[in-house]
């Protein structure tokens, strides 16, 4: 007889159970290609991450097999499509450890996921006298849709205020959070700084008052284990090009009993049971909220990422990128004249900074002649760049795929600004 | 290809230390422009006599391209008469966009900005002062005078 197999090793793992980054790497095609003469190094995963094979195969496998519309053909694609696109739901409702496949929203990305909230949700809670809490360091797009929210009320847009480091002033925010707060929205990571953000104690003192929590998750789903349950939020959203996904594929988890309280946002075919003239009825939780055509073929990368993102192990990747952030931090911080920006305890592997004498925007081209993809500017957060007396910082930020290969050639890359700026 | 080419000394020299810089009070002429990729703003301010531009100050935060590039071009505006602002405006677009484009006026120090072609990213870093420019005229122009800072 023969012995059972041995069980196969885990590729992604080395001896000691750390991630093999140079493996991972292996799966992504874009990472062969050279810019300007040089290997890539891509450091702007928090910009839009890149996509492994496995998503871009199961994207191609759907179109070239059994793309149809969904929801409303009885032929074999149609259900094909169908059945792909809700398994892709099921697939998101996993992930993050939602109650129900209801309770998952394809949005096109977090963008749409909070004007959703801000426009339904908003629109019907929100009145004359209420405050919409957020804090300084918000991304845009959950600043502006409050702002268009809270305008259409005649509520207010309060933001908590930050401590030197980045970190939320937990303390201002507690004061801030009063009777007239109807809902808090706030970055579970800061995409300008890597700030990871208090959110248990937030949604703790906010519920205690009955008060609502949306988290943009946007910088955070891929780089840390999230279970909206265990985080108890009430409204979740993220975007799957921030996590190996295609674009134009996002998410809104709602709590279902919020969920339906919400009229539909925008109207249209897939969201309604029955219309005439005078009148439609609309269709269940979660179509409700998805009118047209939604992206059947991004739903069904996105599912692809998040088998691949389990294959690697998401705590593994976490690990991998605290060791990088760690490394980089400390390599960055002893360059003269650099400054970091968001030196938060409680961090993502996000590294903003300056150098003194030399616009970021001048290091990033100087690094782009390098190969090296940073991104430099306001990051779509300028209240925050305000809030530290800044026009622009350089962010170099870290995917599974980073290594540590990856640090000393911007390290390098750093040296030659200098040189430049001599 | 070489980043000198584009970082060349001149314009190196011009971001350390920008001629021109600050504001006119009072002016005949200003213009705010924003370069909404970077955040950056850059303000001008100028003094017109006899259809001459006799004095232009620029402030603002900009990289070393557009910071350089405002300084350059301030120096290259003062004293010119309005249709020599105006043709040069025309000719140094061209310059910072068009492959091998063969100057018809001399451009002088202006010559060095010709790098950014190579850098489709940085052209409006480098124009954005020029478009300012232009738009603080042809507000000028159109009778527009500025509002008095009381500050
Ligand atoms: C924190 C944060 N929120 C929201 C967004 C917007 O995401 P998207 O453009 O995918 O809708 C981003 C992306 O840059 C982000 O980093």
């Amino acid at each position: 007889m023969n012995a059972p197999p041995a069980r196969l090793a885990d590729p992604y793992a080395d001896a000691e159970g750390r991630l093999r980054a140079e493996r991972v790497r292996a799966d992504f095609p874009i990472l062969e290609r050279e810019v300007h003469g040089r290997p890539l190094v891509y450091l702007d995963s928090a910009a839009s991450s890149q996509q492994p094979r496995a998503v871009l195969e199961a994207t191609e496998h759907y179109a070239t097999t059994s793309h149809a519309n969904v929801h409303r053909g009885v032929h074999t694609l149609s259900q094909e499509a169908t059945a792909a696109f809700e398994a892709a739901r099921e697939s998101v409702r996993r992930f993050i450890n939602a109650r129900k496949p209801s309770e998952i929203i394809f949005t096109r990305g977090t963008t749409e996921a909070i004007n959703l909230v801000a426009r339904s949700w908003g629109g019907t809670q929100l009145a004359a006298g209420d405050e919409v809490l957020i804090t300084y360091l918000e991304h845009h797009a959950n600043i502006v849709p409050w702002q268009l929210a809270c305008a259409a009320a005649g509520a207010r847009l309060i933001a908590a205020p930050l401590t030197p480091a980045g970190e939320l002033e937990l303390g201002a925010f507690l004061e801030l959070l009063g009777p007239r707060t109807k809902m808090v929205a706030l970055a579970h990571v800061s995409n300008a700084l890597g700030t990871t953000l208090p959110v248990a104690q937030v949604i703790a003192a906010a519920h205690e008052r009955g008060v609502p929590v949306l988290l943009d998750g946007a910088q955070a789903i891929a780089h840390q284990r999230v279970d909206v349950q265990q985080l108890d939020c009430d409204f979740y959203a993220f975007s799957g090009h921030k996590m190996y996904a295609p674009t134009g594929i996002g998410v809104l988890y709602g709590r279902e009993s919020l969920l339906r309280a919400m009229p539909p946002w925008q109207g249209g075919g897939d969201m309604i049971l029955s219309v005439s003239i005078a009148h439609s009825t609309y269709n269940e939780l979660p179509w409700r909220f998805e009118a047209g055509t939604p992206n059947i073929s991004g739903a069904i990368g996105l599912a692809a990422a998040i088998d691949y993102l389990e294959a690697l192990g998401r705590d593994r990747v976490a690990a991998h990128e605290q060791r990088l952030l760690l490394l980089a931090t400390a390599q960055l911080a002893a360059i003269p004249g650099l400054q970091l920006i968001g030196t938060a305890r409680e961090k993502a592997a996000v590294i903003s900074f300056t150098l003194r004498g030399v616009h970021p925007h001048d290091i990033g081209t100087i690094l782009d002649q390098e190969g090296i993809a940073i991104r430099t500017g306001h990051h779509c957060a300028m209240p925050v760049m305000t809030y530290y007396g800044l026009a622009a910082t350089a962010r170099a930020s870290f995917g599974c795929y980073s290594t540590e290969a990856d640090i000393e050639r911007l390290l390098a890359g750093l040296e030659r600004v200098r040189e430049v700026f001599a | 290809m070489d980043i000198r080419e584009l970082y060349r000394d001149v314009i190196l020299d011009h971001n350390r230390s920008p001629r021109n810089f600050g504001r006119l009070e009072p002016a005949d002429a200003e213009a705010l422009g924003h370069n909404p990729l970077c955040g950056d703003s850059l303000s001008l301010t100028l003094r017109l006599a006899n259809d001459r531009l006799s004095e232009i100050r620029f402030n603002g935060q900009g990289c070393a391209i557009s910071v350089a590039s405002a300084s350059m071009m301030s120096e290259a505006v003062s004293g010119k008469s309005l249709p020599e602002v105006e043709a040069l405006y025309r000719e140094v677009h061209a310059l910072f966009t068009e492959p091998a484009h063969v100057p018809a006026l001399p451009l002088g120090k202006l010559m060095a900005l010709g790098g950014v072609r190579e850098f489709p990213a940085r052209v409006k870093c480098a124009s954005l002062c020029w478009h300012t420019l232009h738009a603080a005229l042809q507000r000028h122009a159109a009778g527009e005078r500025p509002t008095v800072s009381t500050e």
